[in-house]
C-alpha cells in the first residue's frame, strides 16, 4: 500500500486515518475515539507539528502536493483532538449535552 | 474593583436613561403569540442582513435565503450592471417556489443566466423581467411586462447585503444602521474572504442567543473549563468589564479588552495555542489590512487593551471585529418562538502558508467549542422561562445590551400593534 503522508512523516503513517478533509469528519472521529486513542494520536503528532508546518510551507498553500495536503489535514485533526487531550479529558466540550454545530462552509484546503 | 472607567452617571445603563434599571420581563421570549407579533412587527419591517457580496462574485451569481420569521424566501442575485437585487422567491404564474434544488425548504446558491421555474418553464431575467412563457398565446389579455418577479428592497452596505420586506419602507439601510454603522465604514471587510461558517439548530428563542453573545459577564464562568486551570481561576477573579458600551437607535455595541492575542504570559495558554500562535481571539500574528488607523467606531475608547468590538444590529445580525484583523458575523433566524437557526461565520485574510492556515483553523474550532457550550445553555434557559415560575430578571450593567435589545423588540411590537389599532401588549416598567 502506498504511503498517505510524505516519506519524512512515515512515523505518523499509523495515524493516517486522521488525515480527513472536512471538519465534520475530524470532529466525528474525535467523538468516536477513546481518551487513550486521542492521547496516543496527540503524543505522536504534536511533537511533529512544527516539522509538518515547515514541510508544507516549502510549497505555496494553493499548490501543495497531495501528500503534503494529507499531512496538513492530519494537522487539522491534531488541532481538533488537542482540546480533549490538553484540557477537558473527555471527547466533548463540557456542558454541551447534545448540542451540535455543523461546519457548512470551510476552506477547500 | 472597577478596572475600566464608567460614565459620570456611575454606570453605562444610567448613561442611557431611557433604558431604566429595573428587572426585565422575559415574557417576550416564551410565547408563541408574542412571536407571531414579532414576525410582522420586526422581521417584515427591518433591514435584514442576508449575506455578503463575495457570495455574488459575477453576473448571474445568486443565493436564496429562507426567511421563515418573515414568512418568505428570497433570491438575491448579481445583475448585469454589477448591482444586487432581491426578489420574493415565487413564480408569478401559479406560486411555485422559483429557485430551489432537490428540497424546496433548503437554501441554494449558484450562477445562472436566467431563472427558470421547474413547474411550467417560465423564465425570468436577472433583473426580474418575465422573458419567456410556455404557450404564451394560451393566456388571456396577457402582457409579460405585468408579471415580473416581485422585487424586495435590497441594499449593499460595506459589502453586506441587506433586504427589507416592508414595501412602504423609506429608510436606507445605512440610515437604519445609524451612528454605529457609520462609525465602522471603511473597515476592510472585503480583504477578509477566507470563510469558515458554522450552523446550528438551537432550541431557544432567538433573542436568548443574542443575549448570550451580547454580554461577556458569563464568559469566565460558563467557559471556565476551556482554559488552563490557573488562567481560568484568574479570569473568574477578574470577572468581566467592558471597555465601553454604546446604544444608538435600535442597535448597540460593546468594546472589550483582549489580552490573549498574543498573551502576556505564554504559560497561561494551551500548548496547541503556543505552537500555532492562535486561539479564541484569533491568530496572534496580524495580517496587513492596509489600515493606518481604525475607523472611529472601532475601539472607540482607543484603549491599548482593546481586543474586540461586538455590534448588535437589530434585529438579528451581530458583527464582531477583532483586534488581530479578522471578523465574525452571527445571525439568528427564528423558526418558532422556541427555536432558531444560528449561523456563526468567521472571516480571515486568506492565508498564504500552511502555518497561517493552521492558526486560523485553531481559531475556528475554538469558536465552535465555545459556541457549543453557549447553545446548550440556551435550551436550559428556554425550558425554565417557559415554566413562568419567575417572570422578571435583574440585568446588571454589563448586560446593558440585553436590556436594550428586549426593549427595542418590545417597542417594535407595540408600535406595530398601534398601527393595527389593537391594544398594545403590556410592557413592564423595566422594558
Amino acid at each position: 500500500m502506498s504511503a498517505v503522508l510524505p516519506a519524512e512523516f512515515a512515523d505518523l503513517e499509523r495515524f493516517a486515518d486522521w488525515s480527513l478533509r472536512t471538519e465534520a469528519e475530524r470532529y466525528a472521529k474525535r467523538l468516536a475515539s477513546s481518551m487513550d486513542e486521542l492521547q496516543e494520536f496527540y503524543d505522536a503528532a504534536f511533537p511533529r507539528l512544527e516539522a509538518a508546518m515547515e514541510h508544507c510551507d516549502q510549497y505555496p498553500l494553493d499548490a501543495l502536493p497531495d501528500d503534503a495536503k494529507r499531512l496538513l489535514w492530519l494537522c487539522y485533526s491534531l488541532v481538533n483532538a488537542s482540546f480533549p487531550v490538553e484540557v477537558w479529558r473527555q471527547a466533548r466540550v463540557p456542558d454541551s449535552g447534545a448540542a451540535s454545530m455543523d461546519a457548512v462552509i470551510e476552506p477547500a484546503i | 474593583m472597577a478596572h475600566f472607567p464608567k460614565p459620570a452617571e456611575g454606570s453605562w445603563t444610567e448613561h442611557f436613561p431611557q433604558l431604566g434599571t429595573a428587572p426585565v420581563s422575559y415574557s417576550d421570549s416564551n410565547s408563541a403569540d408574542h412571536y407571531e407579533l414579532e414576525r410582522d412587527a420586526i422581521f417584515r419591517r427591518t433591514w435584514l442582513n442576508v449575506g455578503r457580496v463575495e457570495q455574488l462574485p459575477r453576473t448571474g451569481s445568486y443565493f436564496t435565503r429562507e426567511l421563515d420569521a418573515a414568512r418568505t424566501s428570497v433570491v438575491v442575485v448579481r445583475t448585469a450592471d454589477g448591482g444586487v437585487k432581491a426578489f420574493h422567491n415565487i413564480c408569478r404564474h401559479r406560486g411555485n417556489k422559483l429557485v430551489w434544488n432537490d428540497f424546496p425548504r433548503e437554501e441554494t446558491a449558484g450562477t445562472c443566466r436566467q431563472f427558470t421555474c421547474k413547474y411550467h418553464g417560465w423564465r425570468y431575467g436577472l433583473e426580474g423581467d418575465l422573458n419567456f412563457v410556455q404557450q404564451e398565446s394560451e393566456f388571456f389579455n396577457f402582457d409579460r411586462a405585468d408579471y415580473g418577479l416581485a422585487e424586495v428592497q435590497c441594499e449593499v452596505w460595506e459589502g453586506f447585503v441587506f433586504v427589507n420586506l416592508d414595501p412602504d419602507n423609506t429608510e436606507s439601510a445605512s440610515d437604519y444602521l445609524g451612528d454605529l454603522g457609520a462609525g465602522i465604514v471603511g473597515y476592510p471587510f472585503e480583504r477578509m474572504t477566507q470563510v469558515h461558517k458554522f450552523r446550528a439548530e438551537v432550541g431557544s428563542n432567538w433573542k436568548l442567543f443574542i443575549d448570550a453573545f451580547a454580554e461577556f459577564y458569563h464568559a469566565p464562568v460558563l467557559h471556565a473549563k476551556q482554559a488552563v486551570a490557573e488562567e481560568s481561576r484568574k479570569l473568574s477573579g477578574y470577572g468581566f468589564e467592558g471597555l465601553s458600551y454604546d446604544v444608538s437607535g435600535d442597535h448597540g455595541m460593546v468594546s472589550s479588552w483582549g489580552g490573549m492575542s498574543p498573551p502576556k504570559d505564554l504559560n497561561m495558554v494551551k500548548p496547541i495555542e503556543r505552537i500555532l500562535r492562535s486561539g479564541l481571539f484569533g491568530p496572534w500574528d496580524r495580517p496587513d489590512i492596509g489600515l493606518d488607523e481604525l475607523p472611529p467606531g472601532l475601539n472607540p475608547a482607543r484603549s491599548p487593551s482593546w481586543g474586540i468590538d461586538t455590534f448588535v444590529f437589530f434585529p438579528n445580525f451581530m458583527l464582531l471585529v477583532w483586534a488581530p484583523n479578522w471578523y465574525i458575523t452571527y445571525h439568528y433566524w427564528p423558526t418558532s418562538y422556541r427555536s432558531h437557526i444560528f449561523e456563526g461565520t468567521l472571516y480571515f485574510v486568506p492565508p498564504t502558508t500552511a502555518r497561517e492556515r493552521l492558526a486560523q483553523e485553531l481559531a475556528a474550532v475554538t469558536f465552535k467549542e465555545y459556541a457549543l457550550q453557549d447553545g446548550n445553555t440556551l435550551e436550559a434557559t428556554q425550558s425554565m422561562l417557559e415554566t413562568g415560575a419567575v417572570t422578571e430578571f435583574p440585568l446588571c450593567d454589563q448586560e446593558i445590551l440585553l436590556r436594550h435589545l428586549h426593549q427595542t423588540a418590545r417597542g417594535r411590537v407595540s408600535a406595530h400593534q398601534e398601527r393595527l389599532g389593537a391594544t398594545p401588549v403590556r410592557i413592564s416598567a423595566a422594558s
